[in-house]
């Protein structure tokens, strides 16, 4: 049980997905302008992080491992992630319209994020259990919400600043994603020694 | 002439990663040291020169309906056999890329120029567009690499650099430094830069997923989220 908090705490705050590791800063840059987007956006994330991990880890542990086709892991992973999300959408739009009208939007959009693509790969990496990787999967995506949600108003504070020309724009999000960054080392080290 | 043009806007006038701002991923990830940086560019010079040339060479076969799909095998496949190269014959440097390198596949710049120029022209075009984007990407990958690495880490190539090597600024080499270096290397092609092209002149065609998400242009489709 101990082993599982540290994986969920450590995957939401040392091992931030988007501030440490550089993953996904695509929708991170992206779609952090508003609050409610980024808030959408990242919850679809979540979702489909979790439904990626417990399709991927048994087709890895299950299917490509016993028959040596570790290799095919890469295309084997971005096919299912791609087929999935495509099938989540239409579930979603047949039977939870409510939850397709505000999840919609962003599911297409992820299907070539690295943060999904990189979860799958990571859990099988670190070699986890299948609940350790779902819970790895669930820390990680919520270190993603947090990130977009604590950047989103970052940004919103900005808008109103007087900002030098060449700086407006991309550049000072990320000088400010380096600042919001820079406060998530601070984390090092304590999560262990919480539990120690 | 055309041709060398064509080689030399994806180096400088449309450099996917300072100009168009593409790839930030491994960007990001891979600029800690300048040897990492030329390991991942020439990876993925390497995938974007034959999945241009594939693409290209398969755009009257392939589908339109089901293209991007078909673009994401078609690269995945070259990616892992990237990968298996890099895992035989350089094993250092698959450790350092760690996850990124088979992390290719979702580079957005890869999927851009399939999606972008190789369905739309000759094979030989094609080549030259994937081979200077993938050079572009490389010098970017560098510079940003070579400022991290001798400030941050005090050297260059693993060797060290008198002075610099007592006075490092290691926060360079972590996470933030990243961010820092890229934002202040983007300014500073705000400021110097003649020619200024907008990510929306680029234009939701370039995007991956504009076939999916049917929106005219990405600010129409930030508006449609928020109103929803």
């Amino acid at each position: 049980m101990t082993k599982l908090i540290i994986i969920l705490l450590s995957a939401v705050f040392i091992n931030n997905y988007v501030l440490v590791k550089f993953l996904g800063i695509c929708p991170f840059l992206g779609v952090s302008k508003k609050l409610n987007s980024a808030f959408g956006m990242s919850v679809a994330v979540i979702f489909v992080m979790l439904i990626a991990t417990a399709v991927t880890w048994p087709i890895q542990m299950f299917l490509l491992e016993p028959n040596d086709m570790e290799y095919l892991q890469t295309i084997v992973f971005i096919l299912v992630i791609a087929a999935l999300v495509q099938l989540v959408e239409i579930i979603l739009k047949k039977f939870i319209p409510s939850l397709h009208k505000s999840l919609g939007v962003y599911l297409p959009l992820i299907t070539t994020n690295c943060a999904v693509l990189g979860v799958t790969i990571l859990n099988i990496d670190e070699g986890y259990t299948f609940v350790e990787a779902m819970v790895n999967s669930l820390g990680s995506g919520l270190g993603f919400v947090l990130a977009m949600v604590m950047f989103s108003g970052v940004r919103s504070t900005m808008e109103g600043s007087d900002i030098p020309k060449s700086f407006r724009g991309l550049p000072i999000t990320l000088i400010a994603a380096a600042i919001t960054s820079l406060s998530f080392l601070g984390f090092g080290g304590v999560i262990e020694n919480l539990f120690s | 002439m055309k041709t060398l043009n064509n080689f030399k806007k994806g180096i400088i006038k449309e450099n996917p990663v300072l100009v168009l701002v593409l790839g930030t991923c491994p960007t990001l990830a891979t600029s800690t040291s300048v040897m990492n940086a030329l390991g991942m560019g020439v990876a993925a010079t390497a995938v974007l020169l034959f999945s241009n040339m594939m693409i290209s060479a398969l755009r009257k076969v392939i589908p339109d309906r089901v293209r991007i799909p078909c673009y994401i095998v078609l690269i995945a496949g070259l990616v892992t056999a990237v990968q298996m190269i890099v895992k035989a014959y350089i094993p250092d440097l698959n450790r350092s890329l760690g996850i990124y390198l088979p992390l290719i596949v979702v580079n957005c710049i890869i999927l851009g120029r399939a999606e972008m120029y190789a369905s739309k022209n000759k094979v030989f075009d094609a080549a030259v567009d994937g081979l200077g984007m993938g050079v572009g990407f490389t010098l970017a990958l560098f510079i940003m690499a070579a400022i991290r690495e001798v400030f941050g880490n005090g050297t260059f190539f693993d060797m060290p650099i008198p002075v610099l090597c007592d006075n490092k600024i290691t926060l360079l080499t972590m996470a933030p430094g990243g961010f820092l270096v890229f934002g202040l290397l983007i300014a500073a092609v705000n400021k110097f830069g003649t020619h200024k092209p907008q990510k929306k002149d680029f234009g939701c065609s370039g995007c991956p997923q504009a076939d999916i998400c049917h929106k005219k242009s990405c600010e129409d489709d930030k508006e449609a989220a928020v109103n929803d």
